[in-house]
């Protein structure tokens, strides 16, 4: 068997063809290495084309008060001060420089008047900061890339011969397991989706750039990819992720009609003058300005208004708070019976703006709401509610290599890695994330494979990761995978979704440990070829750690920060604001422990008014922080 | 609201198939796709076929729906009458995978033939100032969500395996269009060489293309047609081939 088997070398394996991975293996191919990129799609169909609102960056094209300092305070803000403050750090520096340098490959972003790449207001953004091509920035940048590369490999073809000889896109081809010899990656195997047939790569480096883990839940924006592949892949490899508990509910999802329930709608229609109303027509945002924010968002309409016109004199309407709090808000309208008739609340644009203006600023809202609910918002309401959008939590990494902390060789980055965005991450800071750190990851895993030397993995692994593959299909347990999945999206959406309790999450875990044992069960119908049923079981094993690990994260994080709240625990608490919840796989089950945050060094400290950070800290911390300083 | 719903879904593979007729349950609002994942999950678990986002920007749902090019999500079970019979099949440009799911990778060969974008030499990155009116041009291109619907229903190559080799089809063709309108693109003769190289002239027009396209993208009005009536200005105007013969020495073109 497997001297048949098919068999590739690289220098680096990217796990992932969205923004992260396509930025990583521009990076490690013009280092001169030979990259594979994997993909479980078609190439150019990542999850990352669904980003619509815009990728952040301090270009200070619009307001030339905008700096990096001011994005680096803003999504430390935004994230609630869990955030890792060296990648929020790198993120905010080194973003504009990755959005300038995709023009060069032949990026097309809309225009100020004196035609420099024009920028967008978005919740929790000080300064209009979003560049942006309409509302369809990620395929922008998706197909920016994936030009990119093709433009690499025309390169390849005349300097080599042969145009994938530096680097290949495997595309529909799943990774179930990376492959460790002497405690170091050594490759990782999987199967084409295509014919079932299986694939050894091997490499001494992997950079997993898989995404989200949406699928675990019943409402989500995110598409069947978003399987938390990479977050499994690591845990089980040996890696940690940290704070898992963290899961951003994006506040507009579509809610109706149902088959349609969780579809993403663009922030940008609040950035564009889109406001919120219940079903008595109130503008309920005001209610639920949070005391930190109470400096920084105007408390009436009339000044909320005026904000789109001067920006310098007046605070910013509620509407464009970070995401938690409108999602929340919408969430207890909704509960307190001032929802719409769908489930939701209303989010108008038509008032504020033109039907010309709307068609042209957000062209693929006004096509999918006209298609898919027959409603026209260049003329009525868009009737909307929380979907889950986007995990915090990740890959536990090294922020300036972007390196798996504890498996020499595995490197993370994009959705995929943790600790960039703390407890919430600001709408934007997606598209910068996976730039930034999509070529931090290449970099990082291009040094390593230098010094690394080369690979090969045993015959002995070779044959455990093809007998897990065979599995599914010689069970005879009779569980369906689809009906499994189901389940598990049940118990998410029901007992870890937006507002927590310890009772529900108690009985969430335990629901989680009888799925998995019924997993063991699961029988795959049909063949190997393209069989979907096949492809869900690995996926399935995949999303139960991910609800396993959010769950138990989630249990004994006492407080209510960002993504995360808990109605038995209201509030944020400055004993906790000080730990990562860290996960990691003991062979049978996600163990969970405490970790402190590393300290934030004085020169970025001292970025910020002592009287915000006081909200906080703790008293105690912030004489430490200060007395660190002298 | 709901109700029963028959679907004829072609099955098979390279070698073999054909339709299979089956009742799915259909709700209000729901979309093909939906009832293709409900067949899939409750009747057939292994039913092949492609999806990502069901929101109509990936493109990877392309199938025949009673015979036309259209993505499943985007395709509203309510638009046919609800007795009538849904015929779902494999998109027919393109060989049979398994099931709905077909080999496009003619298309991504097609994509490595296009000459990539050449930025201007010793231009810095954020040093471009393009205006807007200047870059819709291209960006109407690059809305492209590669479906790849409209190589499917372009009848150069739907029927006529043997034009493959000498065609890139609509969606290349406004790739090279965004490129050569592309304010900052160094790139000479993107027109003539689509004529030459790409298959241009092989276009009659027809606007198939343009029909099909979910994006609504005007390829043969705003693509296609200025190419072509370019490439014969330059061709056959002798005083333009001229000029241009100049132009191309001096380097102005």
């Amino acid at each position: 068997m497997t001297s048949q088997l098919e068999r590739h070398k690289y220098d680096i394996l990217v796990i992932g063809a969205g923004g992260a991975g396509l930025r990583a293996a521009v990076e490690a191919r013009e280092a001169g290495l030979r990259v594979a990129i994997i993909c479980k799609s078609l190439f150019g169909k990542a999850h990352t084309v669904m980003a619509e609102g815009g990728a952040a960056a301090s270009m200070g094209n619009l307001n030339d008060n905008d700096n990096w300092m001011v994005h680096f305070r803003d999504t430390m803000r935004g994230g609630k001060f869990l955030n890792h403050y060296r990648m929020a750090e790198l993120h905010a520096k080194e973003s504009p420089d990755r959005i300038w340098e995709l023009e060069m490959w032949g990026a097309l972003f809309d225009r100020t008047k004196e035609g420099k790449i024009s920028q967008r207001n978005f919740g929790g953004h000080e300064y209009p900061r979003l560049a942006h091509v309409g509302d369809r920035t990620g395929l922008e940048l998706i197909r920016t890339m994936q030009q990119r590369i093709v433009a690499l490999q025309q390169q390849d073809a005349r300097d080599h011969g042969d145009a994938e000889s530096h680097i290949k896109v495997f595309a529909e081809l799943t990774i179930t397991e990376i492959l460790k010899e002497n405690g170091k990656v050594a490759g990782a195997y999987g199967y084409w989706r295509e014919t079932g047939s299986e694939v050894l790569f091997e490499a001494p480096a992997v950079i997993l750039a898989t995404g989200g883990v949406g699928k675990t839940f019943k409402i989500t924006s995110n598409s069947w990819e978003g399987t938390g592949d990479g977050h499994a892949l690591a845990l089980k490899t040996g890696g940690n992720l940290v704070d898992m508990e963290f899961l951003q509910f994006h506040p507009t999802g579509m809610v109706w009609p149902p088959s349609v329930r969780g579809i993403l709608v663009t922030e940008s229609v609040r950035g564009e003058g889109g406001i919120l109303t219940n079903n008595v027509g109130e503008r309920f945002m005001f209610k639920y300005i949070p005391d930190v924010f109470k400096d920084k968002y105007a408390d009436n309409p009339e000044e909320a208004d005026r904000w789109y016109l001067d920006q310098d004199n007046n605070r910013r309407p509620p509407e464009l708070l970070p995401r938690d709090e409108v999602a929340r808000a919408i969430n207890t309208e909704v509960k307190s019976g001032r929802g719409s008739e769908h489930g939701g609340v209303f989010l108008d644009v038509s008032k504020r703006i033109s039907a010309e203006v709307i068609k042209k600023r957000l062209p693929s809202m006004w096509h999918q709401f006209y298609e898919l609910a027959g409603v026209d918002i260049t003329k009525e309401a868009m009737e909307v509610g929380p979907t889950c959008h986007y995990v915090m939590g990740g890959v536990e990494v090294e922020p300036d290599t972007a390196a798996a902390v504890g498996v020499p060789g595995l490197f993370a980055a994009g959705e995929c890695a943790g600790g960039m965005h703390g407890s919430n991450r600001l709408g934007g800071n997606s598209l910068s994330d996976l730039l930034v750190f999509g070529r931090r990851a290449g970099i990082g895993a291009a040094s390593y494979v230098k010094s690394a030397g080369s690979v090969s993995v045993s015959e002995a692994n070779i044959a455990a990761a093809a007998s897990r593959i065979q599995a599914p299909f010689t069970r005879t347990g009779g569980e369906n995978p689809y009906k499994l999945h189901q389940e598990l999206q049940e118990i998410t959406h029901n007992l870890v979704g937006i507002i927590r309790t310890k009772t529900e999450l108690d009985d969430a875990i335990l629901k989680i440990a009888d799925i998995r044992k019924r997993i063991q069960n699961v029988t795959v119908t049909g063949g190997r070829e393209f069989n979907p049923g096949f492809h869900l079981s690995f996926d399935l094993d995949n999303m139960l750690l991910i609800a396993e690990s959010s769950a138990k994260s989630a249990v004994v994080r006492e407080e209510s920060r960002g993504g995360h709240t808990r109605d038995d625990f209201p509030t944020m608490s400055t004993k906790w604001r000080q730990l990562n919840n860290i996960s990691s796989f003991n062979g049978s089950e996600v163990v969970i422990r405490q970790q402190a945050l590393p300290k934030i060094p004085k020169e970025l400290f001292d970025l910020f008014d002592p009287h915000e950070l006081e909200k906080y800290m703790s008293p105690e911390e912030m004489a430490a922080a200060k007395g660190g300083s002298n | 609201m709901a109700h029963k719903l028959k679907l004829r879904i072609w099955r098979g593979n390279s070698a073999d198939g054909g339709l299979q007729s089956v009742e799915v349950e259909a709700n209000e609002g729901e979309v093909v796709l939906d009832v293709i994942h409900r067949v899939q999950a409750e009747q057939m678990n292994d039913l092949a076929v492609r999806w990502n986002c069901k929101a109509g920007k990936c493109g990877s749902c392309s199938m025949e729906i009673n015979g036309k090019p259209r993505l499943a999500c985007m395709t509203q079970v309510a638009s046919f009458p609800e007795d009538q019979e849904i015929t779902i099949t494999p998109l027919r440009a393109f060989p049979v995978i398994k099931d709905l799911v077909t080999d496009v990778s003619f298309n991504y060969k097609k994509a490595m033939e296009i000459p990539a974008f050449v930025p201007p030499v010793g231009m810095k990155p954020g040093e471009p100032r393009m205006a807007q009116v200047d870059v819709e041009r291209s960006q109407e291109f690059r809305k492209c969500i590669e479906c790849f619907l409209c190589q499917d229903t372009c009848h150069v190559i739907r029927d006529h395996e043997e034009n493959k080799k000498s065609f890139a089809g609509p969606r290349f063709f406004i790739r090279i269009a965004e490129l050569d309108m592309h304010p900052l693109d160094m790139l000479r003769n993107r027109k003539q060489k689509a004529q030459e190289e790409h298959g241009l002239g092989m276009c009659n027009i027809t606007k198939c293309c343009t029909e099909v396209c979910p994006e609504h993208i005007r390829i043969t009005d705003n693509a296609i047609i200025p190419m072509k009536e370019r490439v014969v200005d330059v061709k056959y105007d002798p005083l333009r081939w001229l000029g241009s013969v100049i132009r191309k020495r001096e380097g102005i073109l």
